[in-house]
């Protein structure tokens, strides 16, 4: 371990495995979640017979269960299927979905045996474009899926669901410019730091909703129509396409569109709350701040530790939080039309995002120069 | 972190990883599950009535359309982050010069809009 190419081999390894960690539980659980809220919401009981070591837990062990049945479900490739796209399909959204989510600094920093860890499992100077360009590359899995399935109902919902996440990313990516240009960085370690002070006279946290309100809720929205949930799962739209361009799948590869959704549901949602709510930082009280508290009592490397976990904690927290309002809002909204859709798309949200990059540019340059 | 490896190198290791992960669970429910295939099974599924056609068919240009109008703002928000990023360094010049670029494009977006290409009814 004395050699740092050694050394950083293996941090890097067990970042990444943290991540994929993270990435491949949040499917099981959210559909649990997403289940039991929606008995709650339509006044049923949901899953609750499946306990683990005979405790009920209220159905805790219902994903479990489920995704032994899905192993041992039939896997099926239809006739008339091209082959090699069918089977290739399903893998896209599923890599592009655990490769998103280790560009999420999990933490600031950890010290082992002298080197500073970096809790940002993919850190490149291009920040959190590289998020951009990994999640844009989930549209191929459904493209491909609904094409490969030979089947009119998959071709629609593939076609409806490439169509409508292009629409939307011009939006989200207009939408994250002046975060760039206020914080005046790319790299999601330095906005987070940036937003750990305060505003107004410490009454605010200088979170990056405070400066940009707008791109805060052109990126909420536009995040639901990338990840195809209600109101815009225009693609799934059971009561007119059947299932979409999942019609055809079943077993395993059916369940690996879905670890790839959730897994771009907390991606997502955990860069919103990195770029607008202050990532793993607790208002008022910088982790600098913790460190500096704790390191008296157990030693630097120790409280640089205990406040990776207190800022990993309070991380996921926040990101809880977009889960809760993405579960809800799917058993509160109607889903729109496919018209209305393309309409809010091009019609409201491109030129409000192009409105907003331009009077936050002037803003900003106004307070900055 | 001293970067010793390339920064592009935790990207690779976990594509390799994501990819073990997803073809191992299809490779696992191939192994385990059942095979009892029959014609039925097999064939397209239009809510169980017998196949009309083929889905090889024509489409709606809308679709092509939105695919064309997309590269354009796309490419177009890309020259922006550029922009964004040297913010600090171009001043008021970078703001005045994008000012410039966005209202040639509105202008575009306004004709396409005039034009018709955003409806679908």
């Amino acid at each position: 371990m004395d050699n740092p190419v050694v050394f950083e081999l293996v941090a890097t390894v067990l970042k990444v495995v943290l991540a994929l960690v993270v990435a491949l539980q949040v499917a099981p659980l959210m559909v649990w979640v997403e289940r039991r809220q929606a008995a709650l919401i339509q006044r049923r009981i949901g899953p609750n017979r499946v306990g683990l070591f005979g405790f009920r837990l209220f159905g805790f062990g219902q994903p479990l269960a489920d995704t032994i049945k899905l192993l041992f479900k039939e896997d099926f490739i239809p006739k008339h299927a091209n082959k090699v796209f069918y089977v290739i399909a399903p893998i896209v959204p599923a890599l592009m979905g655990l490769l998103a989510i280790t560009g999420i600094p999990f933490g600031k920093y950890v010290e082992v045996m002298g080197y500073r860890v970096n809790l940002q499992p993919v850190d490149l100077n291009a920040g959190f474009l590289y998020l951009f360009a990994v999640s844009a590359l989930g549209v191929y899995g459904v493209a491909l899926a609904g094409w490969s399935s030979n089947n009119k109902y998959a071709l629609l919902g593939g076609l409806r669901a490439s169509a409508q996440m292009i629409s939307y990313e011009i939006a989200m990516g207009l939408s994250l410019l002046p975060i760039v240009f206020i914080f005046g960085t790319l790299n999601l370690q330095n906005i987070i730091g940036a937003q750990s002070g305060h505003l107004l006279f410490g009454f605010l946290p200088a979170w990056g909703i405070f400066y940009a309100p707008v791109s805060f809720v052109i990126f909420v929205i536009t995040m639901f129509a990338e990840t195809n949930r209600l109101p815009f799962d225009l693609a799934e739209g059971e009561a007119e396409l059947v299932a979409g361009f999942l019609t055809e799948y079943g077993s395993m590869r059916w369940s690996l569109f879905f670890l790839g959704e959730y897994a771009m549901m907390f991606t997502l949602s955990a860069l919103t709350v990195c770029l607008f709510l202050g990532g793993y930082e607790i208002p008022y009280l910088p982790q600098t701040r913790i460190v500096e508290m704790l390191s008296g009592t157990l030693g630097n490397e120790l409280a640089l530790w205990a406040t990776f976990l207190i800022g990993f904690g309070v991380l996921i927290f926040k990101v809880c939080i977009f889960m809760f309002i993405f579960v809800q809002a799917r058993f509160t909204l109607p889903r729109f039309r496919y018209d209305q859709l393309m309409r809010v798309g091009w019609v409201y949200m491109l030129p409000l995002a192009l409105v907003n990059v331009v009077v936050s540019a002037v803003w900003a340059a106004l307070s900055k120069f | 972190m001293s970067s010793v490896l390339s920064p592009y190198f935790p990207i690779l290791f976990t594509g390799v990883a994501a990819l073990l992960i997803a073809g191992g669970a299809t490779a696992a429910s191939f192994l385990l599950g059942p095979k009892k295939p029959n014609e039925a099974k097999l064939d397209v599924y239009e809510c169980g009535v017998p196949v009309v056609g083929s889905a090889r068919q024509r489409l709606s240009v809308k679709f092509y359309l939105t695919a064309i109008l997309f590269i354009l703002f796309d490419i177009e928000t890309v020259f922006l982050y550029l922009w964004a990023s040297a913010f600090d360094m171009l001043g008021w010049f970078g703001v005045v010069e994008v000012a410039i670029f966005v209202t040639t494009l509105a202008a575009g977006y306004v004709y396409i809009l005039k034009r018709g290409a955003l409806d679908w009814d």
